[in-house]
C-alpha cells in the first residue's frame, strides 16, 4: 500500500505498511536515516521531524497519518531558523555523542519558527522533551539563545 | 549513495605501504565500498599516493592528513583529542585533517593503559595516546622536513613547519605535506624524535573544533542504526523475561505469518525473529510465543538482594585497606558517627539503543558497530561463530552513547547478532541486531547496587582518629575474562574511591563483601566511583557537620598531603564563593572532591528545595585537573556532561526488580535528566604541565554527593537513600 506526501519539499510516495511508524518509513524506506530512534514511545524526542510546521515524534506517527501533509526531516533542514540554529549548534560545540542532536535540532527549529525571542522558560517547554543522556543541555540553551539573536539580527 | 569504509581494506595494509613507500605515484584506491553509509569525517576522503609512516597517520597528495584513531569516538571527544596530539608533532593544518577509526587490530592499536588489549574505557583514550601519537605525529614531520631538505639541499635544521607547509626561510622555498609525500615515503623512519616543548604548543591547550560536530549537526554521522547494505536483514531478539530462564518451547507461527518476516531462529540468548526491515522484526516479535523455563533464574525483588546486603554490612568483610586500628580508635572516641547509604541498579541507557551489523561466511566474520572493545568482542565473536579471532574483522563506527555499556565482558550485543548470522545460515547475509529501549532497560549488566555502612570516630578537637567503611555488593570483574584482576578477594573496581581515601585519619578500615545474585552487572561511568564517592563525600560531610567544622575547611585540612586534590577543592570553592553563611531558607550548598582515573574534580552544588520537598540544582561549579589540557572545551564539555549524567542518576536513577523482573521499560519507568533540570554549570580547569589523563568519566564522581550535601544544608536532613525520590525528595 502507499502513501503520498511532501517529503523535505518533494513529493514522495512511499510502499509501505501505512501502521508503520514514520520513523521507519523516512529511515528504511525512504533512505534518510538522519532521524532516530531512541524509545518508540515518544519519551525521548531522538525522532522529531515536523509535520506541517510543528515538532512531531515520528516513533509514534504512523505513516498513514502523514497522507497528503508536509513533512520535513533533519536532511530537508533549510529555512533561516534551522540555518542558524545548525550553525549555533557548531559555534557552540553542542554535540558529544551527536545520536539525539537531530531531534534537539528539529525541535529548536521549530521552536524558533514560532518564538523568535524564546525565554529560558519557553526553551524548557520546547525542549525537555527531547533528552540528551551526554547533558549537553547548557549548550543547546546557549545555541537556541545564539541563534535567536542571529535570526534577529539578519531580519 | 556510496562512500569507503573506514579502514582501507584493499589492498592489505601492509602492501599499500610498501607500494607507498616504493613511491608507487598512481592513484591508489584505498578502501571498499557498501551501499548507504557515510564515512566518520570532516574532511572528503584523500586521493593519490599517500605517505603512511606508521599506523596512526596517513597524508595523501591532496595534502589530506588522515588519523587513525584506535579509540571509539562516542561522544568524549576521543577523535578529536587524537588528531590534536598528532596534529601538534605534525604541524599539520587542522583543517586538513580527518579522522578515520582503526580496525580491530591489537598489535597496532593496543590500548597502552590496557596492556595489549585494544579498547576504551578508564578515561584512558588521551592518558595512553598522548607521548605514542605525538611520537607518531613528530616522525612524520621528521620525515617530511627530511624530505624537503634533500630536494632544496638545505641543512634539515634551517627548515621549519607551519600549518602543513615546509619552509626554508633562507632561500624563500616552500612546498606543501602534498608535494612532499612520494619522497618522503621512501626515506627510513626514524627511531626518535624530539618532541615539543608545552610552550611550543599551538593546538594543545587551545580549541581545536570537534572533527566530529559537522556531521553530527546535519544528520549525516555514522552511527551503527544506519549502517544498511544491499540484502541487508534486521533482526529483534526475544530475551527472557528473568535473567538467568531459558527457552523451553517457542511457538513461531503467528510471527512467521507477519509479512516482511524471514525466518524465526533461536539462539543461545533468545529467540530471533529476522524480517526485511525493524517493523516486520518488531511485530514479528510481538506475536512470538515462548515458554520460558525460569527453574534457575533469578526470581527475588531488588528489596530483598538489599536487605541480605545490610545483613552483611554487619559482618566484617574482606579487607581493602588497613591503616593502623580504625574499630578500637572508634571505640575510644570522644564522638561515634555512623551512617549507611544504599545505591540502585543502574542502567547506562545511551540514546543508540544497542546494535550492530554482522556478515558472516564459514570462514570469515565482519561486524559493524559503536565497539568499543574491540580485542574483547573479537574473542567472543569468533567463539560465538566458531572462528578464530583473526577472521573476525571490526568496523568501529560512532557510538550514540555508551557509558560503559558497550565495553562489555561478554559481548552480550555482539555475540547475539552472531549467533543470529549463523543461526540464520552464515550465508554472508547482512544481519542488524537492534535493541529497542525496552531491551535496553531490561537487558542487565547494570551498574551493581551497593550498601555502605560507615563508622567514624572524632576525638574532643573534633579531629577524626578512626574511620571503618564496609562496601557490600556484587563484583564486576567475576566471572568475566577480567576475574584475574580480582586479588586476594577484592575486585578493585568495588572499593576504589574508598579503599584509596585520601584524607589523613591516623586509623582507616575498608572492607569489601562481595555478593552473588543473577543479575548482571557491569561498569557504569566513573565506575566504582560512582557509589564510593557517593557514600565517603556524604560521610566525610556528616563528620564536619558533627565536629562542627565547615565542610569545606574540614576536608581541606585533611588533604595537605595530597595538592592536586586539595587545589581543585580549593579552586571549586573559591570559583562558587563558598562561605560558612547559610544560603537562604530552602536553599542549600554542597561540596565533594574527588581523585577518578587520576583525574582530580571538585564540585559545588547549589539547590532549592520546596515546600514539598522538591529538589532543584540551580547551580553547579566545578574545578577540574586533568594534568596537560588537550581541548579545554571539550573537558569543559565533559564536566558538564558528566554532572548531568550524575545529576539524573542522584536524583532519579534506578533500576528495580520484583520478584526477578526489571520494573522498568522505558524512558517512563527509568527516568533520566532532562533540559528542565539540568543546573547552570561553570567549568574552571587547572593549568597543567603533567601527562594529560582522562576526562569523559570523572566528572560524574562528586556531583551526586555535592547535590546530597547541599540538600543537608537546605534541609537538614541527610539523604542515605538513592536515588533521592526514595529518600523523600526530588
Amino acid at each position: 500500500m502507499t502513501t503520498s506526501f511532501t517529503l523535505n519539499g518533494s513529493p514522495t510516495t512511499l510502499d509501505a505498511d501505512p501502521s508503520m511508524p514514520l520513523l521507519w518509513a523516512l529511515r528504511e524506506v525512504a533512505g534518510l536515516p538522519g532521524t532516530k530512534f531512541g524509545c518508540g514511545m515518544a519519551l525521548c524526542g531522538a525522532c522529531t521531524v515536523h509535520l506541517d510546521g510543528q515538532a512531531i515524534r515520528s516513533c509514534v506517527t504512523p505513516l498513514s497519518a502523514v497522507a497528503s501533509r508536509q513533512v520535513t526531516t533533519i536532511e530537508g533542514l533549510s529555512s533561516k531558523s534551522a540555518k542558524a540554529v545548525q550553525a549555533a549548534w557548531i559555534m557552540l560545540q553542542v554535540p558529544q555523542c551527536g545520536y539525539c542532536q537531530s531531534g534537539q535540532i528539529m525541535s529548536a527549529t521549530a521552536l524558533l519558527e514560532k518564538n523568535t525571542t524564546p525565554t529560558d522558560a519557553d526553551i524548557d517547554g520546547a525542549m525537555s522533551g527531547n533528552i540528551c543522556r551526554c547533558a549537553t543541555y547548557p549548550r543547546i540553551r546557549a545555541a537556541i539563545h545564539s541563534a535567536a539573536q542571529s535570526i534577529k539580527a539578519s531580519s | 549513495m556510496t562512500i569507503q569504509s573506514t579502514h582501507p581494506k584493499k589492498p592489505t595494509r601492509r602492501a599499500f605501504i610498501k607500494s607507498a613507500g616504493s613511491m608507487t605515484a598512481v592513484a591508489l584506491t584505498v578502501g571498499f565500498q557498501w551501499t548507504g553509509t557515510r564515512r566518520a569525517a570532516a574532511v572528503p576522503a584523500p586521493v593519490g599516493a599517500l605517505f603512511a609512516p606508521n599506523a596512526f597517520v596517513r597524508i595523501g597528495t591532496d595534502n589530506s592528513i588522515t588519523v587513525i584513531a584506535k579509540h571509539l569516538e562516542m561522544g568524549q571527544g576521543s577523535y578529536t583529542g587524537i588528531a590534536t596530539v598528532l596534529a601538534e608533532e605534525l604541524d599539520a593544518d587542522w583543517t586538513q585533517v580527518r579522522v578515520e577509526s582503526a580496525p580491530a587490530d591489537a598489535k597496532r592499536y593496543a590500548n597502552l593503559v590496557f596492556g595489549t588489549m585494544q579498547g576504551t574505557g578508564g578515561s584512558s583514550a588521551m592518558a595512553n595516546s598522548w607521548t605514542q601519537l605525538r611520537e607518531a605525529g613528530g616522525k612524520a614531520r621528521a620525515m617530511l622536513v627530511t624530505a624537503a631538505a634533500k630536494q632544496w639541499n638545505v641543512p634539515g635544521s634551517e627548515i621549519t613547519v607551519e600549518k602543513s607547509v615546509v619552509y626554508h626561510r633562507a632561500s624563500n622555498r616552500q612546498a606543501s605535506f602534498g608535494s612532499l609525500v612520494a619522497s618522503a615515503a621512501s626515506l627510513p623512519i626514524p627511531d626518535t624524535v624530539v618532541l615539543k616543548s608545552a610552550k611550543d604548543f599551538t593546538l594543545i591547550g587551545q580549541q581545536p573544533a570537534r572533527v566530529d560536530v559537522p556531521s553530527k549537526v546535519n544528520g549525516t554521522a555514522q552511527f551503527t542504526l544506519d549502517v544498511t547494505m544491499p540484502g541487508m536483514l534486521v533482526a529483534l531478539l526475544k530475551r527472557p523475561p528473568l535473567f538467568g530462564a531459558v527457552v523451553r518451547s517457542v511457538d513461531s507461527t503467528a510471527a512467521s505469518a507477519v509479512p516482511g518476516v524471514v525466518k524465526v531462529v533461536e539462539v543461545p540468548r533468545g529467540v530471533a525473529v529476522i524480517a526485511k526491515n525493524f517493523w516486520a522484526a518488531k511485530l514479528g516479535r510481538d506475536a512470538l510465543k515462548v515458554d520460558w523455563d525460569d527453574s534457575k533464574a533469578e526470581k527475588r525483588s531488588s528489596s530483598d538482594i538489599m536487605s541480605e546486603y545490610k545483613r552483611l554490612a554487619e559482618k566484617p568483610g574482606i579487607s581493602a585497606r588497613k591503616d593502623g586500628d580504625a574499630a578500637a580508635a572508634i571505640n575510644a572516641a570522644a564522638r561515634k558517627l555512623s551512617a549507611t547509604y544504599e545505591f540502585p541498579y543502574l542502567a547506562h541507557a545511551p540514546m543508540e539503543p544497542l546494535d550492530a551489523v554482522v556478515k558472516l561466511t564459514p570462514s570469515s566474520c565482519e561486524i559493524w558497530a559503536g565497539d568499543q572493545f574491540q580485542t574483547v568482542d573479537q574473542m567472543n565473536a569468533a567463539k560465538a561463530a566458531g572462528l578464530e579471532p583473526q577472521a573476525v574483522s571490526i568496523h568501529t563506527l560512532y557510538a550514540g552513547g555508551s557509558f560503559g555499556r558497550r565495553a562489555n565482558l561478554g559481548s552480550d550485543y555482539i555475540v547475539e547478532a552472531v549467533s543470529i548470522a549463523k543461526a540464520h545460515g552464515a550465508d554472508g547475509t547482512p544481519i542488524k541486531l537492534q535493541w529497542t529501549r525496552e531491551d535496553d532497560i531490561h537487558g542487565g549488566l547494570y551498574r551493581p547496587m551497593y550498601f555502605h555502612k560507615l563508622e567514624a570516630g572524632l576525638d574532643a578537637q573534633g579531629e577524626l582518629t578512626g574511620w571503618r567503611h564496609v562496601v557490600v555488593g556484587q563484583s564486576i570483574m567475576a566471572d568475566s575474562i577480567f576475574a584475574g584482576m580480582i586479588k586476594d578477594g577484592i575486585d578493585p573496581t568495588s572499593v576504589e574511591g574508598a579503599a584509596n581515601l585520601a584524607y589523613a585519619i591516623p586509623n582507616v578500615a575498608v572492607e569489601l563483601s562481595t555478593t552473588k545474585t543473577g543479575v548482571p552487572v557491569l561498569w557504569w561511568r566513573v565506575v566504582g566511583s560512582s557509589h564510593t564517592t557517593f557514600a565517603v563525600e556524604s560521610f566525610i560531610d556528616e563528620a564536619a557537620h558533627a565536629a562542627g567544622q565547615d565542610p569545606f575547611a574540614f576536608r581541606r585540612k585533611l588533604l595537605e598531603k595530597h595538592p592536586r586534590m586539595k587545589a581543585v577543592l580549593e579552586l571549586a570553592a573559591e570559583k562558587a564563593g563558598w562561605t560558612s553563611e547559610p544560603l537562604p531558607k530552602g536553599k542549600g550548598r554542597g561540596i565533594a572532591v574527588a581523585e577518578a582515573f587520576k583525574t582530580y574534580v571538585a564540585q559545588v552544588a547549589e539547590v532549592t528545595v520546596d515546600h514539598s520537598g522538591r529538589v532543584t540544582v540551580d547551580r553547579v561549579v566545578c574545578a577540574v585537573d586533568c594534568g596537560t589540557p588537550i581541548n579545554p572545551d571539550i573537558i569543559t564539555a565533559q564536566m558538564e556532561g558528566g554532572i548531568g549524567f550524575g545529576i539524573g542518576a542522584a536524583l532519579f536513577g534506578a533500576i528495580t526488580l520484583k520478584e526477578g523482573r526489571v520494573e522498568q521499560d522505558n524512558f517512563n519507568g527509568y527516568r533520566v535528566l532532562r533540559m528542565n533540570e539540568m543546573p547552570k554549570v561553570e567549568v574552571h580547569i587547572v593549568p597543567s604541565t603533567e601527562p594529560p589523563t582522562g576526562v569523559g568519566e570523572p566528572g560524574v564522581a562528586p556531583v551526586g554527593p555535592a547535590v546530597a550535601n547541599a540538600i543537608f544544608a537546605a534541609t537538614g536532613k541527610r539523604p542515605s537513600v538513592f536515588p533521592l525520590v526514595k529518600s523523600g525528595v526530588a
